[in-house]
């Protein structure tokens, strides 16, 4: 897991930049969404959700990403995280529960996301162009749009190797081994860092934030930076509630229900 | 005229499974104006099973070959696609983990929308309109996407259907491309056994299972339904160490439309629904009558698994005899 510096074999006259950075410097993306046991309602406007009631949290998949991007500077022994997120005023909660799960500082890209995740990863990627990280970490999909989109984007638009919903990642030097679940297996991979890789389940067990965390939150720099957004390819048409599944019925009880549920699969679902 | 390119994957040299799925998703957006179809295939050669996609529905085959696309080769595919993008009205992929890792790097390279996971695709003047659900399911969401949109299929939306086209073959040329990332290699974890995101029949074990060695009950009726029936988990038991996470069903693990689903002491929390609430038809077995899960199943059987499931594998074994 230690990001290492280069072995002797690897020198070269010209000056190499990895030796500049005996240390690990990680972004990482990450979202505010509704929490997942929340109820949905659609807005009059049939356009967004309906907020009331609605706890927002940090993206399940963030959390993965955000736990890997401590791990890995604490496996290297130094460096800077860096939480990144776009989007209204309210994502500062969002980015300070980052720090206080260790995050060393965060950057707010203020603005109003696009339905178009083209749009939206061009600001993030114009945001992290220049910031020399050696990882930049995504969640595999945040579990409001499901665009699952925005890291292999940036990726591309910042020309970066990168793998989506890996559960494993290796940093040995300057390069990456990675798996990722496939239909019926699991895929290996290996690229050179700078590398974009978005996090799945099992990855790691995401720490919680300590209340010593939560203090130190409160004093690590938040900076905030307002952006554009440009224009959006895919418009939003509408929202809709899906339909109800057809009221089902309880077949009997115990294991004399077992001929009752066999008929029914038979003769009406047709399945069997 | 609209025409479309629908990317098929081939594993170990052979197509995979929905493919004819995602021709028939193609030829209804291409039928809806008279257009043609265009499938392309990577490989490192032969790949077996394109003479039948004429059948699924392609006017052309295309064949890209190069040695780095025996595995899966993003940086050979999107270099490919992009060079042809410019052909098409839209660009389709399969919303399995390769599609879905692939779809968006083309819409980045090509800078066009991409819409993932897709149950509803239609032409709308000159965009494509396509609905997709999100917020795990509790919405469905319909975007108008412009330009030559990417568009990530789920292979259960659109069912397959024979269309007696040429499938004429043609080569395409991978142009000069960077390797940026390397798959070095695929596991098979269970050989034969099947993957639960493309199962017909998928049995589903949860916490009412008491110990990870009572998933022989669930492997039992899996066998009963052969070949095509797969064992699904709640994460409950995915977390508990009982069975590995590639079996979770759910917002955190796959999201499945079998044909035909159980849920054998699974309670039926909101994050599990999310993953299979469109399957065909939903059968729960739990002890407990005022389970969630019985909210969404076509049929409940209120009763102890444990005296259930045997009865039920015995059933199910004469039924299909
Ligand atoms: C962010 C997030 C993501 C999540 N993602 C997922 C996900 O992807 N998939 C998922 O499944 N969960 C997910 N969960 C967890 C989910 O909330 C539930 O905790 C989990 O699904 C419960 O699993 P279970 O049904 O096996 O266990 P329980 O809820 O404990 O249910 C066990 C059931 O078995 C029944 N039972 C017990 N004994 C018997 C018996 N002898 N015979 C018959 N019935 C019996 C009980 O009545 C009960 O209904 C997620 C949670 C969060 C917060
Ligand atoms: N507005 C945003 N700001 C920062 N990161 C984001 C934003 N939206 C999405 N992401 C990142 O991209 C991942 C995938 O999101 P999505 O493509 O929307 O499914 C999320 O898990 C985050 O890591």
């Amino acid at each position: 897991m230690l990001p290492r510096l280069p072995t002797s074999d690897s020198f070269t006259d010209e000056p190499y930049p990895a030796l500049e950075r005996e240390t690990v410097k990680i972004a990482v993306c990450i979202r505010r969404v509704p929490d997942t046991t929340a109820k949905i309602a659609i807005g009059p406007s049939g356009a967004t959700i309906d907020p009331a009631g609605v706890k927002f949290v940090l993206n399940p998949y963030d959390e993965f990403a955000v736990e890997a991007a401590i791990a890995l500077k604490e496996a290297a022994g130094a460096g800077e995280t860096v939480a990144v997120a776009f989007g209204d005023d309210s994502v500062q909660e969002t980015l300070r529960t980052t720090l206080a799960m260790g995050i060393d500082r965060a950057m707010h890209l203020q603005g109003a996301p696009s339905t178009d995740g083209l749009a939206n990863a061009r600001v993030i990627a114009a945001a992290l162009k220049d910031g020399g990280y050696d990882l930049i970490l995504f969640g595999k999909l945040a579990v409001d749009d499901y665009a699952q989109q925005t890291g292999p984007m940036v990726a591309e638009l910042l020309d970066l190797p990168c793998a989506t919903a890996v559960t494993s990642l290796t940093i040995d030097g300057g390069s990456a081994t990675v798996e990722r679940e496939i239909e019926g297996g699991t895929e290996n991979a290996s690229c050179a860092l700078p590398a974009v890789f978005t996090c799945d389940k099992g990855l790691n067990n995401p720490r919680l934030p300590s209340l010593k965390g939560i203090m130190a939150a409160k004093k690590k720099p938040l900076d905030v930076t307002p952006v554009t957004v440009g224009d959006a390819q895919s418009t939003l048409v509408g929202l809709a509630l899906p339909p109800e599944r057809p009221a089902g019925r309880i077949v009997g009880e115990g294991a004399a229900a077992v001929p009752a549920l066999i008929e029914a699969l038979t003769s009406e679902a047709k399945v069997l | 005229m609209a025409a479309i390119l629908a990317i098929l994957e081939q594993r170990d040299g052979a197509l995979r499974k929905g493919a004819a799925e995602l021709m028939a998703a193609a030829r209804q957006l291409a039928d809806a104006d008279g257009g043609t179809v265009d499938a392309i295939v990577f490989g490192s050669g032969n790949v077996g099973g394109i003479d039948g996609l004429g059948a699924m529905g392609a006017d052309r085959v295309l064949t890209a070959t190069h040695a780095e696309c025996a595995h899966y080769c993003p940086d050979a595919m999107v270099a490919t696609v992009a060079s042809i993008a410019g052909n098409y009205r839209a660009i389709l992929t399969a919303a399995t983990a390769t599609g879905k890792d692939l779809a968006p790097r083309i819409a980045a390279r090509t800078g066009a929308p991409c819409g993932m996971d897709v149950i509803g695709v239609a032409m709308q003047g000159d965009a494509i309109r396509v609905t997709r659900p999100v917020y795990a399911g509790k919405v469905i969401q319909t975007l108008d996407l412009a330009g030559t949109p990417v568009i990530a299929v789920r292979p259960s939306a659109v069912a397959a259907s024979s269309a007696g086209k040429a499938g004429a073959v043609e080569t395409v040329t991978v142009p000069e491309f960077t390797k940026r990332l390397t798959v070095t290699g695929v596991s098979t974890a269970d050989q034969g056994a099947v993957d639960v995101a493309e199962a017909r029949v998928i049995v589903a074990g949860g916490r009412g299972l008491g110990d990870p060695k009572h998933f022989a009950l669930i492997e039992e009726l899996v066998a009963a339904f052969g070949g095509d029936a797969a064992v699904g988990a709640s994460r409950a038991v995915v977390d508990a160490g009982w069975i590995g996470h590639g079996h979770q069903v759910g917002q955190t693990g796959k999201t499945v439309a079998p044909e035909l689903y159980f849920a054998v002491g699974v309670s039926g929390a909101i994050q599990h629904l999310a993953g299979m609430r469109t399957a065909g038809t939903i059968v729960a077995i739990n002890r407990d009558k005022d389970a969630p899960i019985f909210k969404v199943a076509d049929y409940g059987i209120v009763g102890d698994l444990f005296e259930v499931m045997p009865v039920l594998t015995e059933a199910v074994k004469k039924a299909r005899t």
